[in-house]
């Protein structure tokens, strides 16, 4: 299988904090990897290390092929992100923020009305092509967030706890959008607090304090730690070391 | 009131964790204070000005040797016969040019009067009337003191002129009042608004209104830390005016540090009020820029003499707080006045501040409703 | 290049939805043009007078009708105690007091000389001076006719006369607000410029989606030319917008070339710009970013010359002003709006400019970071 992230004694500190210490995983092709833990424990820090918005302290890492220190713009061109902000611009209409993101990836205005129109289409949001970000509710500005994120069919997208501060129900309306996705080939790296969530993963790593805890599919997870769910994995991963 | 100190740390630390506010509250008053008193000024001095002289006799060189050693003129250009003078004037070289024709001594000895042509860059009006005005009072001089030692003239008026309070003329004295205000209004009433509008903004003021703290306490606990800083500002500009430039304190000191606390408390006021209708820090922020700092500068007689504006702007001019309070200052440090001679302006202030109080009062009530 | 078509795009959108934004454009460019330009004058008219006149002769009275006939004094209060003009003086009346000593007629007369006494108040230095030099130019005509009138002759010949003789170009009425509205203008560009560019880099920070564009292929150069030039269009707008306010209200004249004046402008925003790019690089609120940048507009416009002549400040100053583009951009402003002058006269500022403009963008473009 194709590796599209690789990470090697990946190390970052902020001044003699350690966030990450020294980790070591891959991702593969068409994967959804969950890469979970608690608030603090050092997945933001990882993740933005793997999007090129920071760099490591030390260690080597390579994303969609590319080297994380010498092409660091080659990989932003293969990878999707979307942050916990939503990251879509509030005082701009649906159509105008894909058009200004997808300027960007330098995908061509017929290709874009193309892909716009499906975006729409799939999403029910046809009608509110020109309403602004900021008037939408919570669990569209969500999808719409993600659908960017993908709109130029990047090798990876990065989801930084996309679910945050909605219901049940629309999470997993959200996890369907994710799992087309990763239909289509792309693979899904994404952080969350939510242990539910990591059912949805084909894989899971669980962080604590800075490093991997426990790295696995969920199923093997639960057996290993002889847990009902992972909820229960996680408590006796955090409980071990305290 | 265990929570109110709680409260109040909590606003310190916000304060102080803010390194770059911080300097800026501490370093503006100093630099301001250094522009003001070291490097502008009002007067004119060191003017760059030309000499065309096409005569370059005896009078036209004593005359030109006159005007350089005034200390109004420095020589910017020598101008040759046939140049242009507009072009000094285009690149902006010089102010003036003298102009001398030619055979300037010969008509003088002949005809008994000559001409000299002041051409002056009227782009400046002010500094062309004031050089103008110097050059022909030292050529006037020269011919007194040259030209006519052994000749009584006449029905001479002689004018003798005092400086008042200001002897060396030094801007200074007048900015130093001006600067005051200007820190004062900037740190309690713009800082205020915007720190009250931020905590509006965030969210967190809710979080305030439903704790134990009383309203009164959480206005209170926002506005001490700025009460505090806009003091020891006060305190540092009048301290480096008095030591380092020398501004005297003719009036009490006690007395100026107090009508200093009531425009402090103005300013606070009117920063409450002004976070009471701005929805979050941006309009804060502009409403304190548009509404306070630029008329503080321009409408309070800071820089520009209000008697010297048109109507309308010194009507406005007097619902500024700072036009009163520099009054006020002015005449205690420079005068040395007593309170019989400002209460009428400290009263003006009192009131201000009194409508300001009332008036956030009001609004707070009807937000809490 | 198109994604700076695009950066540029997204700017504009978003600048006209922004209400407040669009009202700063339009007000405070009206704001500045007809209250400041107004306010910001030191040109002296209604100088209240108090006259000790203890002569009471007529000579003494004609003097002062004269005084009081002038445009710029007005005689407001008189007594015969000049302790009573230093109180009226003290409590801001009047600002200049005239003493015609007893005896003054007769000294004239007899002695063919006597004084006068002028208490000004020195506060405001500039004022002073310039009251001064009115009341004294008042004073020696108001001699030169009673000699006349006294000898019977048309004008008294002393037996050298050098008459200066004063030519005033360019402003011949002696306008005032000519003088201030270029710099105001430069001060109104300055704002606009500053305080926009600045505000919406951080609004994106504060927001979050500076993070989304750090992680996109965006190159750092079209981020912030995106930041920049929308900006500096707006900015060039307020300046037209600015003239023509100031030739409708005070019929400024602009006898230079406007592609001058815009170009120069231009070339002034890219450096002022750049600036406040840098402030917003090193800030992580709009409070600071609004601080620091009050902070150096307020060093620059005071050092550069819109309120105080330059000339009159310290050698050193006058080195530093080198660096000061607001200095260079006002001179530019009123040379060419009111002397016409040309490019050729104006390369000193061209270059000087160019080399500010380039620091102050190299320091942004270096300091920004897609990648923290």
């Amino acid at each position: 299988m194709e590796k599209v992230i690789e990470v090697r004694n990946l190390v970052k500190k902020f001044g003699s904090f350690v966030a990450n210490d020294h980790l070591n995983f891959d991702v593969f092709k068409g994967e959804i990897f969950g890469f979970l833990g608690a608030n603090g424990a050092g997945k933001t820090t990882a993740m933005k290390i793997l999007c090129g918005l920071s760099s490591p302290t030390s260690g080597q890492v390579k994303v969609a092929g590319f080297d994380i220190y010498k092409e660091t713009e080659k990989i932003k061109r293969n990878i999707g992100y979307m942050s916990q902000k939503f990251s879509l611009y509030e005082d701009m209409t649906i159509a105008e923020n894909i058009r200004f993101f997808s300027g960007i990836y330098g995908i061509s205005p017929s290709d874009r009305k193309e892909k716009q129109e499906k975006l729409l289409k799939d999403l029910d949001l046809e009608t509110a092509k020109d309403s602004l970000i900021g008037s939408l509710p919570l669990g569209w500005k969500q999808k719409l967030a993600f659908s960017v994120a993908i709109f130029h069919d990047p090798k990876i997208v990065f989801l930084d706890e996309p679910t945050g501060g909605v219901d049940p129900i629309t999470r997993r309306k959200f996890w369907d959008l994710i799992y087309e996705a990763s239909d289509r080939g792309i693979t899904v790296f994404v952080t969350t607090h939510y242990m539910d969530e990591a059912e949805y993963c084909n894989r899971v790593s669980i962080m604590n304090n800075g490093r991997i805890e426990a790295l696995d599919t969920p199923e093997n997870l639960k057996k290993q730690f002889g847990a009902k769910n992972m909820d229960e994995v996680f408590l006796k991963i955090a409980r071990n070391t305290e | 009131m265990k929570q109110f100190i709680g409260f109040l740390r909590k606003e310190f630390l916000h304060i102080f964790r803010d390194p770059r506010t911080m300097m800026i509250i501490f370093l503006l008053p100093i630099v301001q204070l250094l522009l003001f008193g070291k490097v502008i000024n009002t007067d004119i001095q060191n003017s760059k000005i030309a000499i065309l002289d096409q005569s370059h006799d005896n009078t036209t060189r004593e005359i030109t040797s006159k005007l350089m050693s005034s200390g109004y003129f420095v020589l910017g250009e020598e101008l040759m016969p046939g140049d242009d003078v507009e072009d000094v004037f285009r690149k902006g070289k010089v102010k003036m040019v003298v102009s001398f024709g030619t055979n300037f001594e010969q008509t003088l000895e002949r005809d008994g009067k000559v001409d000299v042509q002041l051409l002056a860059d009227a782009s400046d009006p002010n500094t062309a009337r004031i050089l103008t005005s110097y050059a022909s009072g030292i050529i006037n001089d020269y011919v007194k003191k040259e030209k006519l030692q052994n000749i009584q003239l006449p029905n001479q008026i002689n004018t003798e002129v005092r400086m008042l309070y200001n002897e060396g003329l030094k801007s200074v004295y007048m900015f130093v009042p001006g600067i005051m205000a200007m820190i004062l209004m900037l740190i309690s009433a713009m800082m205020t608004s915007i720190s009250i509008s931020k905590e509006k903004e965030l969210g967190t003021m809710e979080v305030l209104l439903a704790s134990p703290l009383k309203p009164i306490q959480i206005v209170l606990g926002k506005v001490t830390p700025y009460l505090l800083l806009s003091f020891i500002n006060a305190l540092t500009i009048i301290i480096i005016g008095v030591f380092i430039f020398g501004v005297p304190i003719k009036g009490s000191f006690i007395f100026l540090m107090a009508e200093s606390f009531l425009f402090i408390l103005m300013a606070l006021s009117l920063g409450i009020l002004i976070s009471t209708i701005a929805p979050n820090q941006m309009v804060a922020m502009f409403i304190s820029v548009l509404a306070l700092m630029l008329p503080t500068i321009l409408l309070s007689g800071f820089m520009f003499p209000i008697e010297n504006m048109p109507l309308p702007l010194r009507i406005i001019s007097h619902a500024m707080p700072p036009r009163w309070f520099i009054v006020i200052i002015k005449n205690i440090m420079l005068k040395g006045t007593g309170i019989m001679y400002v209460w009428k302006e400290t009263l003006i202030l009192m009131f201000m501040a009194f409508v300001f109080i009332a008036l956030s009062i009001k609004n707070f009530k009807i937000r809490l409703e | 290049m198109k994604t700076l078509f695009y950066v540029i795009q997204k700017e504009f959108i978003q600048v006209r939805r922004n209400k407040t934004m669009l009202r700063m454009i339009i007000m405070i460019p009206l704001l500045q043009m007809l209250v400041l330009v107004f306010a910001a004058t030191y040109d002296l008219k209604n100088v209240n007078i108090f006259l000790v006149d203890k002569d009471m002769s007529s000579t003494s009275r004609e003097l002062a009708s004269k005084i009081d006939a002038s445009p710029f004094f007005t005689i407001n209060n008189t007594s015969f105690n000049p302790d009573e003009g230093e109180k009226a003086i003290l409590d801001n009346k009047d600002h200049m007091v005239l003493v015609i000593p007893q005896g003054f007629e007769r000294n004239l007369i007899r002695d063919d000389k006597a004084s006068l006494q002028l208490l000004v108040n020195a506060i405001d230095g500039q004022a002073a001076q310039l009251g001064y030099s009115y009341a004294a130019s008042v004073i020696r005509d108001f001699n030169k006719n009673i000699i006349a009138e006294w000898k019977g002759l048309p004008e008294f010949n002393t037996p050298y006369q050098i008459n200066s003789v004063s030519r005033f170009w360019y402003n011949s009425e002696l306008e005032y607000k000519w003088y201030m509205a270029p710099g105001v203008l430069c001060i109104l560009v300055t704002l606009i410029g500053l305080f926009l560019s600045g505000m919406s880099l951080v609004k994106e920070k504060e927001q979050g989606t500076i993070e989304q564009l750090n992680v996109t292929p965006i190159r750092k150069i079209h981020f912030l030319a995106g930041k920049l030039i929308p900006f500096v269009v707006i900015a060039l707008f307020d300046l037209s917008f600015g003239l023509v306010v100031a030739k409708v209200v005070f019929n400024l004249p602009i006898v230079g070339s406007l592609w001058l004046v815009f170009g120069f402008g231009m070339l002034y925003l890219l450096g002022i710009l750049g600036l406040g790019l840098f402030v917003s690089t090193l800030a992580d609120t709009q409070q600071q970013v609004m601080f620091v940048t009050y902070f150096f507009m307020m060093i620059f416009i005071l050092m550069g010359g819109v309120f105080t002549p330059v000339d009159s400040m310290p050698h050193w100053a006058q080195v530093v002003d080198e660096g000061n583009p607001i200095y260079h951009f006002i001179r530019v402003m009123r040379m060419v709006v009111l002397k016409g002058s040309n490019f050729g006269d104006l390369i000193h500022e061209f270059i000087a400019m160019s080399i500010i403009g380039i620091t102050f963008l190299s320091l942004a473009v270096l300091r920004y970071r897609k990648t923290a």
